[in-house]
């Protein structure tokens, strides 16, 4: 090959020239693939001491685990321009699923949130929490960005459809991870400043009337047993205070895995589920907190560096905004089960046990491979 | 700045994105470092704090519930008492598959299908990690299995706890009642403290009426548990003060008796002893066994007692409230001589029925169906008492009018509850013109009189009720609320004294005669158990007609259904002239009194003899020998 003719055609040369690696042929990103291994490994250790050195708990988590895995490893095989194309319908059918939840789903402690389909039940709001970002990022790759104020409402409502019909079932946790999807989306698309700091300012005016219109009484116990949580010890602000005294008795050290007295007397409520970081901050102290923070966060480096290699804003956006959503849910779940937050139902990302949230996440993180490993396409 | 790029821009675009990331992850780490000072502040700030809450969580302050109070009859015969009890229980959190566990639980011991669903409807009501029972009263062998089996069944537990248990099963399931476990109603009503251990409550009966006694004042004790939840050591502990042992009046062996001699029919006997108002016996048949209601009962077991057309759970001695019939005559009589209505000597016209002025209808007295001829010419008060003349009494009614009849019974206490120590007790009706007009809205009519008159019509009192009437009757006027309960710990309980019925020595004299001459006089229609008697009885038969007979219809025992048929009654005290013991008896069904009379009979000889209450009076020779003839009774 002439010195010209790549010199005419940089990008491609590059590609063609140098052969693709083993990663990107089998489309995996090995940085990323060891940080989750190392989480989901750290995250069983955990869950087996706070369900209480449940083999069962263990295996049945460990099954869920291969199937996400699996499920990761094709998802990152999907080319990224079918996934682009198929993001306004997959938008479709899940708002459609939602609408039917309340109407043929079925229901558990107050609240409906699964759809049975022969035998197997599964919530379309948790396939939402990878639609949704991946309708909006579809639509803003189709148009010049930064957005214009018409695109900003257009994908506002697409936005705010999904977000209400779950907040209504009620799964506000859910909710507010798939408003948080669909807006960092927007937000790394470029939205102006002008407008991020109006939506505050309305969220502000509008507490109010959401308190007393939107949220239900159970939602506002929540909220009120954060700021005292001593006004119910034996109720709401129960879960608060075990977890807190969980937390803070570990120390530095920890009392040891399976030595937590807290997590293994059963003082602590949810402890194998959105209470888990309480187990580990009681057990490995905060010498394990600061690991788990740490993987966490390289996570979340990694993530965004991939969305800056994409290619095209639509890989861009979808990377960028799943792991912007991936650290909602570190920051609310550590958040609330230490009290900085009110109680919302966000599992701890990969450790809490849970086999629909497993599965969503890693496909999110198969997404994120497809995006990384990418062909090389000539930049324009 | 950017905004007003139009153009699809890919550079700007990157550029933007770059940014926008750029910012995101300052705010990334922002959060996370606000994360570490919150986590860091718990874990090394405050360290100590939350440590120490820790650690008094770890030691824990549960309640220890007192022992329930032990029951015994007047001789010490335990009656109630608590016996380990094995339950098998199951942490559902702890269990892997909970179907499973169950399914392999029904292999390896008896569990019916039913306990499976209140088990599983336990589970929702009860808060996380608690231990729900499955199945209640493990067997010794129920337990060596689950042991052999422990490894395959994590979460699964046997534990041992204090239940009541009643060794006579039946024999005083209506005196005592049973415990159950305690209901949301009464959830609300209970001290939740000193309850906070607990399990049961009285439902019924003794156990209900002095639940408070009985139950005791629940201990604390702070202990230190191991990182399974075992506790380890107890550290302080301020011990339950267990409730009050109760003794009965009550009488094991008359009751026994009573029981057996009632058999199959459906009746109650309820004994009092005059000289203090303590109950001897009450019996009301068919029973059951209060054991099943403890720790709950099965629906299986439920749905038979509750639908078997013999009402076992339903107690006659206090809550069947029946037409006194015959057994009223008596007191009729003494309330006659009483007004002044009649004298001892005083005769009526027997014809075998009544007419009122001015009405043709005849009112029969119950011997037209055999003979047409009543009981001779003319009768007096001690006839009509011995051979239960009806025609006299109808006579003596209609000439006090109800309203007097009313007064008078009043003080004996019909129409009001006894006021006996015991749950569900129910008042019976006295009536009178004053009751009608405000409960019947209607005028009182003469021919009423006469059916009160042969203690039929609205008059219904309890088996209770007629004992307590009796009760004044063979004191001569002194009266008491009629009491289980005599020694309550090691205090001795009095019976609460009722106002005395003031009537002249002469008219008890007279009446108590003719109650005598009932059973010894060669007329008297109890006088088949006057044989080989050692001691004089005075008692009163009764029939109480439960189905209407038309004016010319001859009625027929035996054509009647056994449903249908009279309940037959009998009251009556023993010694005659110095009375320690009196009966009511009725046996639904049982036709007439005279066959109910030999229940009362094995009754007295049972206490006056057996117990030796006639021992001072007799040889103990004597005794065993009446023994003898009283068990062939």
């Amino acid at each position: 090959m002439s010195q010209d003719f790549v010199r005419q055609m940089p990008d491609r040369s590059s590609d063609l020239a140098r052969p693709m690696g083993f990663w990107q042929r089998v489309h995996i990103d090995p940085l990323m693939l060891i940080l989750l291994l190392m989480l989901t490994a750290f995250g069983l250790a955990v869950l087996y001491s706070a369900a209480g050195q449940s083999a069962g708990t263990m295996m049945r988590q460990g099954r869920f685990l291969i199937i996400a895995y699996i499920g990761m490893l094709v998802v990152a095989q999907l080319d990224v321009e079918r996934i682009k194309r198929l993001a306004p319908l997959a938008y479709l059918v899940g708002i459609a699923l939602l609408i039917a939840v309340p109407l043929v789903g079925v229901g558990a402690k107050g609240a409906q949130r699964w759809l049975s389909l022969g035998g197997f039940r599964f919530q379309p709001s948790e396939v939402m929490k990878l639609v949704v970002p991946m309708a909006v990022a579809w639509y803003f790759a189709g148009r010049a960005l930064p957005p214009r104020v018409e695109h900003i409402i257009a994908s506002l409502i697409m936005i705010a459809v999904p977000t209400l019909l779950i907040a209504r079932q009620p799964d506000l946790g859910t909710s507010i991870l798939i408003a948080a999807s669909g807006l960092f989306a927007l937000f790394l698309a470029g939205i102006g400043w002008r407008f991020i700091f109006g939506a505050a300012g309305l969220l502000v005016i509008s507490a109010y009337p959401m308190w007393q219109l939107v949220l239900h009484d159970y939602q506002k116990t929540r909220i009120l047993t954060l700021l005292n949580p001593e006004s119910d010890k034996l109720g709401a602000g129960w879960n608060i205070i075990q977890s807190k005294t969980a937390i803070g008795s570990g120390g530095w050290d920890g009392k040891g895995w399976l030595n937590g007295t807290q997590s293994q007397l059963d003082f602590l409520p949810e402890s194998h589920t959105d209470f888990i970081i309480a187990v580990l901050a009681e057990e490995w102290g905060l010498q394990g907190v600061i690991a788990l923070l740490l993987i966490y966060l390289a996570i979340i480096i990694r993530g965004l560096w991939i969305g800056m290699n994409a290619q095209h804003s639509f890989g861009r956006l979808l990377a960028g905004s799943i792991t912007l959503t991936f650290f909602v849910y570190v920051f609310v779940n550590m958040g609330m089960v230490s009290g900085l937050l009110p109680v919302v139902g966000v599992p701890l990302p990969l450790v809490s046990q849970g086999g629909t949230s497993l599965v969503t996440l890693l496909a999110g993180f198969g997404l994120l491979m497809a995006i990384s490993t990418e062909k090389r396409m000539m930049e324009q | 700045m950017a905004e007003q790029v139009a153009l699809k821009d890919p550079y700007t675009e990157k550029r933007i994105y770059g940014a926008r990331t750029v910012f995101a992850a300052l705010v990334v780490f922002a959060l996370l470092f606000l994360l570490m000072i919150r986590y860091f502040s718990l874990q090394i700030t405050e360290h100590e704090t939350y440590r120490t809450q820790s650690d008094r969580n770890r030691v824990q302050l549960q309640p220890v519930p007192p022992k329930r109070g032990l029951i015994y009859d007047r001789n010490g015969v335990l009656l109630a008492e608590n016996r380990a009890s094995y339950r098998l229980t199951i942490i559902k959190e702890r269990v892997e598959d909970l179907g499973e566990t169950i399914e392999l639980l029904q292999q390896l011991i008896d569990i019916d299908d039913d306990r499976i669903k209140k088990y599983r409807r336990l589970v929702k009501r009860s808060r996380p990690y608690a231990a729900v029972p499955l199945k209640l009263k493990l067997t010794p062998e129920e337990i060596a299995i689950i042991s052999v089996n422990r490894y395959r069944l994590p979460g699964v537990d046997v534990d041992a706890q204090l239940a009541r248990h009643y060794p006579q099963g039946e024999l005083f399931a209506h005196v005592l009642g049973y415990v159950g476990r305690i209901s949301e109603t009464e959830q609300l009503e209970i001290d939740e403290v000193n309850y906070s251990g607990t399990n049961e409550i009285g439902k019924i009966g003794l156990e209900k009426y002095y639940e408070d006694v009985l139950h005791g004042k629940v201990g604390y004790q702070n202990v230190e548990t191991n990182a399974r939840g075992r506790v380890l050591r107890i550290l302080e502990r301020t011990n339950p003060e267990p409730g009050a042992d109760l003794t009965l009046h009550l009488d094991a062996h008359v009751q026994k008796v009573a029981h057996q001699a009632l058999g199959d029919e459906r009746g109650a006997v309820v004994a009092i002893d005059p000289r203090t108002g303590g109950i001897i016996a009450m019996a009301s048949t068919p029973s059951f066994d209060a054991n099943l209601f403890v720790g709950g009962i099965s629906t299986k077991d439920y749905s038979r007692l509750r639908d078997s057309i013999d009402l076992p759970l339903f107690n006659r001695a206090l809550q069947g409230q029946y037409p006194p019939a015959s057994t009223v005559k008596p007191l009729y009589g003494l309330a006659g001589l009483h007004y002044g209505v009649i004298t001892p000597q005083s005769k009526v016209r027997d014809p075998g029925w009544y007419k009122l002025p001015n009405d043709e209808r005849m009112y029969r007295d119950w011997t037209w169906q055999k003979k047409k001829s009543g009981h001779g010419a003319f009768v007096d008060l001690e006839q009509s008492i011995v051979e239960s003349c009806d025609t006299y009494f109808y006579d003596l009614a209609y000439n006090m009018g109800i309203d007097r009849i009313h007064d008078f019974m009043q003080p004996f206490g019909f129409g009001r509850k006894t006021g006996v120590d015991n749950t569900n007790e129910r008042s019976g009706l006295l009536p009178s013109k004053d009751w009608k007009r405000i409960y019947k809205r209607s005028a009182w009519f003469h021919g009423e009189t006469l059916s009160v008159g042969i203690g039929q019509g609205y008059l219904l009192a309890t088996p209770m009720q007629l004992a307590s009437a009796m009760v004044t009757m063979a004191n001569r006027g002194k009266h008491f609320s009629p009491r289980f309960l005599k020694r309550m710990g090691d205090e001795e309980l009095p019976v609460p004294k009722l106002p005395t019925v003031k009537v002249e020595a002469e008219h008890w004299n007279a009446v108590s005669h003719a109650m005598e001459e009932v059973v010894h006089g060669r007329k008297g229609t109890a006088n088949r158990i006057n044989r080989d008697l050692k001691y004089r009885i005075a008692g009163k038969t009764g029939s109480a007609q439960i189905i209407g007979i038309g004016q010319d219809e001859i009625y027929d025992e035996k054509q009647v259904a056994k449903r249908k048929k009279d309940h037959g009654l009998f009251v009556a005290y023993a010694p005659a002239d110095n009375p320690k013991i009196v009966v009511a008896i009725i046996v639904e069904n049982g036709a007439h009194g005279s066959w109910v009379s030999p229940i009362a009979r094995k009754v007295f000889d049972a206490y006056l003899l057996d117990q030796g209450e006639l021992a001072n009076e007799s040889s103990s020779g004597l005794i065993a020998e009446t023994t003898l003839e009283g068990a062939g009774l």
